[in-house]
């Protein structure tokens, strides 16, 4: 079946949501999404939304840009970053009068928090500058969103999944798509595309990423020559329940909580004198993973499944009742256990993927070092890369990304669609995404998933993790080719056309296998220490040779990698200490 | 430990009716009856159909009948469900919306019915203030109804629904009306009277608290389709009228 939209959006997140919502004001839009709408994982995101609203003490978006580029160790772009802190103001202001119900200070204004690596005055002290409804922001933005989609009846394709995109001379005209409902592959002919599918943690075996954060878009994109961008930083997030990695929000520490080892050492105060447990998150995973190496985890045996403890229990009943209601919720669940009562045992848990789609600051996706667009193409989200993260993204910020760039890219689309036609697509693009699809399904007989799967989870954890080093990643370059070797030769077991989620989890597969191989030729080539991205054999930063992005392609069977600016005009980079 | 997961197969395109296959299987007692259902779809049977998202509780995405009640299967651990060796875990699709495969349901009627209610913040307003002001009494009121996440658990349980009228627009979108009209900054309670003060509206509930009691959110649900009754009562008999959709309330 063949559709004609001015503009699709690609996943119902946030960036998709926001992006929607600007675009429809001018133009024919539809939304595809491989969940339904409300199931997106920004519903996941826990603790707040930064902004300068300086409703509780003095803060300017200023010292927000700053420590959005510091927290990236300099990796930052500055003036995206700058924009960033900037519009983020006025879209907190937005969701709140759209009906988003944030928590409240005592004279009814949106209540602000700590968060980690947010500071007053260029790095001084802790501020309060996350907006926050409860410990489940996320969830609200989401919730908020989709309810202004219905009031403007934006068209949902539900469980539609992303295939193939197709470009031709730099310019996009559709993408390909399969329904689950009837296994039928549908043609999407547009003006603009934009993609906001979300992360990729589901490459590692720890994650707090949901099963749906396989990197559909980055990697249909990488396998049409788009070059991805800081691949090599992948954010652990240094409090996931362990065992399982779901995720208990920095809030808890924001709110006054303290990680402590087995001594009841309350260990950040020899890592970030200044912060302490507010310092970012890249330095607080490894400190954690350097206690458990010292044999200082509960256990004490030094173990990849050893822990420490999040102590929230002096926060009182009353504050965690108001303000982590739902960490209260998983503790409960997961744990039985009453964060009130007793310490939170936690690990490291991979989180956030800084690297993705390269954009420019309107959301444009862009595929060499001079800022060269694909004509209609856009991205924004986790699933893009402004970059405004750098090398290790600042808790908040990822809301604060999804709705200042979802709806810049919305707003920029707007406006481009109102002045572009319908581009013809080339009926041997079409012919190629139906092939692949039918290719597939003819598979029978060839050996399962499931092993690949877990193979590439336990190699991305043990060697592409927090600590990483050239011969454990060389290994794992060399195993992950094998692994997509293999990947071709897996057999597709349920045969059926209808809501066939096992055609669809081997999709996933390969495009987690792609984004995983990218990841760790990026990680290998970089020979430094930055942000997530912490080398044992290259243990510091080496601005003279490495303050650069990587913008990695996939060609073939290779990756080739080459390099892209920073935007480093506003400060200069110094050592980055808390 | 060894668990049977009973678990009811239907494929609308091969199978007259629905049927319950056996699987005998491994499982810790802390994991998560998801991570148990998706252990035996990857690696025993990929033919079973299920949704699955978050595998933490927020999506909304597996909700199931599991062991006769509502659950998500990412918040219920496997010792919840299964004491001892051998236990049999019976594992049913949500009940009231069609099978689409296995544990697929249509979730288009729920979605319908909470498209229904307007479910936005109603306010045409000029915001004068760079946010819309609201005391923390004003923002507690609604506050138990942010917490849902649309996994239709209620509406499957109710027991009106699933008995008497499949109409009735159900717990969650009143759920929603609940939170818009107890949110001072929202003017729609009378945009959305005509869905709600209806026959099918908030009247067909009476009370059997089956909603109330599967939430995964603990959300007081019943408690605010009464409190919503309520408010419509006390609208009405302000103009001078009674109720259009059903009975008068009296707590």
């Amino acid at each position: 079946m063949i559709h004609e939209f001015d503009v699709v959006v690609v996943g119902a997140g946030g960036a998709g949501l926001y992006c929607a919502l600007e675009a429809g004001k001018k133009a024919r839009t539809a939304v595809i999404s491989k969940l339904y709408p409300v199931r997106s994982h920004t519903g996941a995101a826990q603790g707040g939304i930064g902004a300068a609203l300086g409703n509780v003490e003095e803060d300017r978006a200023e010292w927000h840009a700053f420590d959005t580029v510091k927290g990236g160790d300099y990796l930052t772009d500055q003036k995206p970053a700058a924009l960033l802190a900037d519009e983020a103001i006025g879209a907190v202001y937005h969701l709140e009068n759209l009906g988003l119900p944030f928590n409240r200070t005592a004279d009814g204004r949106i209540d602000q928090r700590r968060f980690g690596g947010h500071t007053r005055n260029f790095g001084e002290a802790p501020v309060r500058r996350a907006c926050y409804a409860a410990d489940r922001t996320g969830h609200m933005i989401l919730q908020t969103l989709f309810q202004q989609c219905i009031k403007h009846d934006v068209v949902f394709h539900d469980e539609f999944h992303l295939i193939d995109i197709f470009i031709e001379n730099n310019r996009c005209r559709g993408l390909a798509a399969v329904e689950l409902a009837t296994g039928e592959l549908h043609i999407f002919r547009a003006k603009a595309v934009h993609l906001a599918t979300g992360g990729f943690g589901r490459m590692f075996r720890v994650t707090s990423n949901a099963y749906a954060n396989t990197g559909d878009g980055p990697a249909v994109l990488a396998r049409r020559g788009v070059p991805l961008e800081d691949m090599e930083f992948f954010q652990f997030h240094p409090t996931g329940i362990r065992g399982l990695g779901i995720l208990i929000t920095e809030a808890v520490r924001g709110e006054g909580g303290i990680l402590r080892n087995r001594d009841g050492e309350r260990f950040m105060e020899k890592y970030a004198p200044t912060l302490l447990d507010l310092a970012p998150r890249d330095m607080i995973s490894r400190a954690i993973l350097t206690e458990i190496g010292e044999g200082r985890g509960v256990k004490g045996d030094r173990s990849a499944d050893d822990y420490v403890l999040l102590d929230a229990s002096h926060l009182g009943k009353d504050v965690i009742a108001a303000k982590l209601p739902e960490i209260s919720d998983f503790c409960r669940s997961y744990l039985g256990i009453d964060p009130a009562a007793e310490p939170i045992p936690v690990q490291p848990t991979a989180h956030y993927a800084m690297g993705g789609i390269p954009t420019d600051d309107r959301g444009r996706v862009t595929v060499d070092d001079k800022g060269t667009i694909v004509e209609g193409l856009y991205a924004a989200g986790e699933c893009a890369c402004v970059s405004v993260h750098g090398a290790n993204r600042l808790g908040t910020n990822s809301l604060v990304d999804l709705v200042v760039f979802g709806r810049r890219a919305g707003q920029d689309i707007g406006g481009y669609v109102s002045r572009a036609a319908l581009p013809d697509l080339p009926r041997d693009l079409a012919d190629r995404a139906v092939e692949a699809i039918a290719r597939l399904r003819e598979r029978s007989g060839g050996p399962p998933p499931e092993p690949v799967r877990e193979k590439m989870q336990n190699l991305m954890m043990q060697k592409v993790g927090i600590y990483r080093t050239e011969k454990d990643m060389a290994e794992a370059v060399r195993n992950l080719e094998e692994l997509r070797g293999q990947y071709g030769e897996i057999g597709l077991l349920d045969r059926g056309r209808e809501f066939n989620t096992s055609l669809l989890e081997i999709l996933e597969l390969g495009n987690l296998l792609d984004l995983a191989y990218i990841t760790a030729c990026a990680a290998l080539r970089r020979r430094e220490s930055r942000g997530a991205h912490a080398r044992e054999d290259f243990p510091d930063r080496d601005d003279a040779a490495w303050l650069k992005h990587s913008v990695a392609r996939l060609v073939g069977d290779r990756v080739e990698i080459g390099d892209k600016p920073v935007d480093t005009s506003i400060w200069p980079p110094k050592p980055r200490k808390y | 430990m060894k668990i049977i997961l009973e678990i009811q197969r239907f494929n609308p395109k091969k199978d007259q009716v629905p049927y319950f296959q056996r699987y005998e299987i491994e499982a810790e007692s802390n994991d998560r009856l998801l991570d148990a259902l998706m252990h035996l779809q990857r690696t025993a049977d990929p033919t079973l159909g299920l949704r699955k998202s978050c595998a933490h509780g927020i999506c909304g995405s597996d909700a199931m009948v599991i062991d006769g009640r509502e659950r998500l299967a990412c918040k219920t651990l496997v010792k919840d469900v299964a004491a001892h060796e051998g236990a049999v875990v019976r594992i049913e699709p949500l009940r009231t919306m069609p099978v689409q495969r296995d544990l697929m349901v249509d979730q288009g009627p729920f979605f319908a019915h909470f498209r229904k209610v307007k479910p936005y913040l109603i306010n045409s307003g000029e915001v004068r203030e760079k946010e819309r002001l609201q005391s923390r009494e004003e923002r507690a009121r609604f506050d138990d109804a942010t917490e849902c996440i649309l996994c239709a658990c209620c509406y499957s349980a109710c027991p009106v629904r699933r008995n008497t009228n499949a109409a009735y627009i159900g717990p969650a979108a009143i759920v929603q009306v609940s939170r818009f009209i107890e949110d001072s900054r929202d003017k729609g309670f009378e945009e959305r009277l005509p869905e709600i003060d209806h026959p099918n509206g908030v009247w067909p509930c009476v009370n059997f608290f089956e909603c109330t009691r599967v939430c995964p959110r603990s959300i007081k649900v019943t408690y605010l389709i009464n409190l919503t009754k309520r408010r419509i009562t006390e609208y009405r008999k302000s103009k001078g009228d009674k109720p259009r959709g059903g009975r008068e309330f009296h707590p």
